[in-house]
């Protein structure tokens, strides 16, 4: 009965078992880096960024139909010089990086559906909007998971700078030069894993596996080592439950994920160890000393 | 003795208004000096002017052979997210970036060496507690502590003291000394007179210039106070541009 449920989808259909290596791959890369932006006070600007990749995407799309890798190279084009300008906006004018985004939010998401439309049907439409993680081809896999490695590699030779921009950024600048470089590769690492999300989720989803297993990795880890686990681990669990969500109710595959994903936030809001809220009703009695 | 740091003719300010005007001078390596002066004398500007992080509007400031990334700078008001998730023992051991660089791990030596510079300014048993749970002094302790680990020449602390109670104040004039004796050249900028007199031998009266200079009962002179009090702290939006620059063509 279990089995039938969790196990079996996997075991009979290859498709699944493409599926969750797919989610698998997504959560290594972009949970961590959701953990980053949410520190950063980012998670918005990760949003606003999403939708930015959609009209380059969609250029992508007119030229070549579904086509992975015109789709891919249009999405990190548009991705990384949105993710410039708004960067050289905010260090030249002293205006937050998220409120220069949030202007490219609606722009993008209407110039990108405009461009579907001119040339696609509605279910093209639907799968650039939501993603189709139980259509992935092979090619659409390894892009995945060569993005997801990439991600990894860079953040290890990153991590330590950008930690130390993030708690203080004088010191950086006043011992090393490497803190604007790394800041550079972090928004880079952003757009590729909103690539990444986009071909599985879609523009509208591709962010969720990002920001919400960093939100709930913030009730579960008071230090960042232990929040990058955590994220990473409940990205990749929402991403195996909502596809076995998927496969026994004919939820879209996309949504199911992040309806789990959002169903584990609430529950780490509520018991979250980390300042959850039964926790603040209920903190015990204080100690000795 | 042998300079450390050069002032030449050195204007540093903001939007073009000079906050530190034409300075001249040289600190001689080792030199434990006080700076004083009024608010908005440009103390803290002047510091910015020598860990880089603010370019001279004029004039240079001579490092001889010391890189400005080599110098520890404990600024005014630190800029730290204090929500961040990170341990008294991580951000202490930032400050062994010079011999970890990027990648370098935490070794074994270098876990010694950063519970030694917390137990120096009296930490320990804080290792684990996020930066954000410590008190303002226990902070101010623990800057120091990274400050330590740096392991620079040259030591610029910006009004380290403020807000810290007596016997913090006094264990970390203690490190001071220390440094002073192990010969770095450390700048403080400080308000409390006494502490300047009882410990430092070398001040700085600033108030945009100089004002005096040298041995510290000869500076901190009650005529040389009131001197530096007159000086005007807001900037003159109609200000004309200096005219010394103009008399003095920039040819050195
Ligand atoms: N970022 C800035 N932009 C513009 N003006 C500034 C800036 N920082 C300082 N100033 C101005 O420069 C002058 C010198 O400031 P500075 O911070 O160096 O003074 P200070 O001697 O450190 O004073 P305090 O004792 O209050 O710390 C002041 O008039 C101040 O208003
Ligand atoms: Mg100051």
């Amino acid at each position: 009965m279990i089995y039938d449920a969790l196990i079996a989808p996997f075991i009979d259909f290859e498709f699944m078992r493409r599926a969750l290596a797919g989610v698998i791959a997504l959560a290594l890369g972009g949970a961590p880096i959701g953990v980053f932006l949410m520190l950063r006070r980012m998670s918005l600007v990760g949003d606003a960024m999403a939708h930015a990749i959609l009209p380059g995407a969609a250029v992508g799309f007119l030229f070549s139909g579904l086509n992975l890798f015109a789709m891919t190279f249009g999405g990190l084009i548009a991705g990384f010089s949105v993710a410039l300008l708004a960067g050289l906006v905010s260090r030249v004018t002293e205006i937050k990086e998220d409120a220069s985004l949030a202007a490219f939010y609606l722009v993008s998401l209407a110039l990108g559906v405009t461009i579907v439309s001119m040339r696609g049907t509605n279910i093209d439409l639907l799968h650039v909007l939501f993603g189709n993680i139980l259509a992935m081809d092979d090619q659409t896999l390894l892009v995945i998971a060569f993005n997801a490695t990439i991600t990894l590699v860079i953040l290890a030779v990153i991590y330590r700078p950008l930690v130390i921009e993030c708690v203080d950024p004088v010191f950086l600048r006043t011992v090393s030069r490497a803190g604007a470089p790394a800041h550079l590769a972090f928004l880079a690492l952003v757009v590729i894993n909103l690539v990444n999300g986009f071909h599985a989720l879609g523009t509208l989803l591709a962010v969720g596996l990002m920001v919400l297993p960093a939100g709930i990795a913030r009730f579960w880890s008071r230090d960042i080592t232990g929040m990058m686990m955590i994220a990473v681990a409940s990205a990749a669990i929402s991403g195996y439950l909502g596809l076995v969500l998927s496969f026994q109710t004919k939820v879209p595959s996309g949504p199911a994920i992040i309806l789990v994903a959002a169903a584990l936030y609430v529950v780490s809001v509520l018991f979250g160890t980390v300042s959850g809220l039964v926790r603040q009703l209920f903190p015990g009695r204080h100690l000795e000393a | 003795m042998t300079a450390q740091l050069k002032f030449s003719n050195v204007t540093l300010g903001y939007d073009r208004h000079p906050a530190v005007h034409h300075l001249n001078g040289e600190i001689a390596a080792g030199s434990l000096l006080a700076i004083v002066g009024p608010n908005g004398a440009g103390k803290s500007t002047l510091f910015r002017g020598i860990v880089g992080i603010l370019k001279p509007l004029a004039g240079t400031i001579g490092l001889g052979d010391l890189k400005p990334r080599e110098i520890a700078y404990l600024p005014q008001s630190v800029d730290i997210d204090r929500t961040f998730p990170i341990s008294v023992f991580d951000f202490v051991g930032t400050g062994l970036w010079r011999s970890t660089g990027l990648f370098g791990g935490l070794g074994k030596k270098a876990g010694r060496q950063i519970a030694d510079a917390l137990a120096a300014v009296g930490l320990n048993g804080f290792e684990n507690r996020t930066i954000g749970t410590l008190s303002g002094g226990q902070m101010q302790r623990m800057l120091f502590a990274r400050v330590l680990l740096q392991d620079a020449r040259v030591i610029v602390l910006d009004e380290p003291f403020n807000a810290i109670d007596a016997k913090t104040s006094a264990d970390l004039i203690g490190l001071v000394r220390h440094w002073h004796a192990e010969r770095r050249t450390v700048l403080a900028a400080l308000h409390d007179m006494d502490l300047v007199r009882a410990n430092f031998p070398e001040t700085l009266l600033l108030a945009r210039g100089a004002v005096a200079w040298g041995a510290t009962s000869q500076v901190l002179t009650a005529d040389n106070l009131l001197e530096a009090r007159r000086m005007c702290e807001a900037f003159d939006d109609g200000a004309h541009a200096c005219a010394i620059d103009a008399a003095r063509p920039r040819a050195a």
